[in-house]
């Protein structure tokens, strides 16, 4: 059973961090300020996502998972809210103060 | 074993790489980025080295306070950033201060370097001291019972920062509210945010707040995330800086060094020394201390973040 567990962590960390690094080539390659924002907010969303899901047989229930599933909570907030400010400022032609 | 020493190495590496971009970087604001994320790794590398304490003050301070202060500079120098681009320094005065700057971090390498192996420490010494002062955490049993002189300067000094930023105001706004009033769309997802999460802020500063007597954690951090979730709802438009003319903001501003002052001279009545606690009473009058310093610090780091006083005082 654990060594089904592990392999699931190891597997889920893993198409986390492919996550990360295909938001990191989107921010660095796609060609304007929306895009590389939605290449971005993805690699947060769903490659945090993950790492965060692979995490959880390893954590200490109940306290401890909990904590990671609210970090990703925390960030799937802040990332949203801030990619809609930065496109904002974007669209309106400023830049972010 | 191996894998974490591949970590600590890219760790530090990446510190080194970003700390060398922010002094090459030209624009400013790019710098004051560079140095957000800078603060975020070092907060890293003080984990990687057990030292949770100091990881947490370095983000909360040095990464996001320390960041936002200085957002807020690069963003009022930015009209006048070409003219003083015109200003720049010649290859003497450049050169000279590199070789100075260098000297310094080369004395500092040596000095690291040089020290005896193992290191002279006296956390032994504080921690077997730890039960005459009650509390569980031996870094806050330093801060305010062993080394307390320290911290109480450091809550004074940052009040006199407060000052300073204060007296920038210009003589018509004296007395007035600081910073610019604020406007969001109030349906828009600034102001949502504002509304979400201040609550949780709240109770995860005062959870901060609270462990530090036992565990990593302590005033300073949680006064920074309560000063953030208020500096949020600011910067959102539902509510405004106050008047620094306000007798309750003066009042709550030097509450709690005065106090820390008044138990510090105390000490020297009933326990013989300045800053000294009498026996048994170690950990409550620490207590009094800390909730007496919160609302001091959570107001003096908004207030810092929210800058001079700039619209007239209601007449």
């Amino acid at each position: 059973m654990s060594l089904v567990l592990d392999i699931f962590t190891i597997v889920a960390v893993l198409a986390g961090a492919f996550f990360f690094l295909a938001g990191t080539v989107g921010l660095l390659r796609f060609p304007d300020t929306l895009t590389r924002l939605h290449a971005l907010t993805k690699a947060d969303n769903l490659g945090l996502g993950l790492v965060v899901m692979g995490l959880l047989p390893q954590a200490e229930w109940p306290f401890d998972a909990i904590k990671l599933i609210a970090i990703w909570l925390f960030t799937l907030l802040a990332g949203a809210t801030v990619g809609q400010l930065m496109a904002l400022a974007a669209r309106r032609g400023q830049p972010t103060p | 074993m191996t894998l974490a020493l591949a970590v600590d190495i890219s760790l530090t590496l990446l510190v080194l790489a970003v700390a060398g971009w922010i002094i090459a970087v030209r624009d400013t604001f790019a710098a004051v980025i560079g140095f957000v994320a800078y603060g975020l790794l070092l907060a890293l590398i003080w984990v990687r080295l057990a030292a949770p304490d100091v990881a947490l003050t370095e983000a909360a301070i040095g990464g996001g306070l320390t960041g936002a202060l200085l957002i807020g500079a690069a963003g009022r120098l930015r009209k006048t950033e070409a003219a003083t681009r015109a200003e720049y320094p010649g290859v003497l005065i450049r050169t000279l201060a590199a070789i100075l700057a260098v000297t310094v971090t080369a004395a500092l390498a040596v000095g690291v370097l040089a020290l005896p192996d193992p290191a002279p420490t006296l956390a032994p010494a504080a921690v077997a001291s730890l039960a005459t002062t009650g509390v569980g955490n031996p870094v806050t049993a330093v801060l305010l019972a062993f080394r307390s002189m320290d911290t109480l300067l450091e809550a004074i000094v940052v009040l006199l920062a407060l000052l300073g930023v204060w007296s920038l105001a210009p003589d018509r706004a004296w007395g007035g509210y600081p910073g610019p009033r604020h406007h969001a769309d109030p349906d828009g997802i600034l102001a949502y945010l504002a509304r979400l999460l201040p609550p949780i802020g709240i109770i995860v500063g005062l959870y901060i707040f609270w462990i530090g007597a036992d565990l990593p954690g302590g005033k300073f951090q949680g006064a920074t995330i309560l000063a953030a979730m208020w500096l949020l709802v600011i910067e959102a438009g539902l509510a405004d800086t106050p008047p620094i003319s306000r007798t309750w903001l003066r009042v709550l501003l030097v509450t709690g060094p005065l106090v820390f002052i008044a138990i510090g001279f105390a000490g020297s009545i009933t326990a013989g020394a300045v800053l000294a606690y009498p026996e048994g009473y170690a950990k409550p009058l620490i207590i009094a201390i800390e909730i007496a310093l919160m609302p001091t610090l959570v107001l003096t780091l908004a207030l810092l973040v929210a800058g001079a006083p700039q619209r007239m005082p209601p007449q």
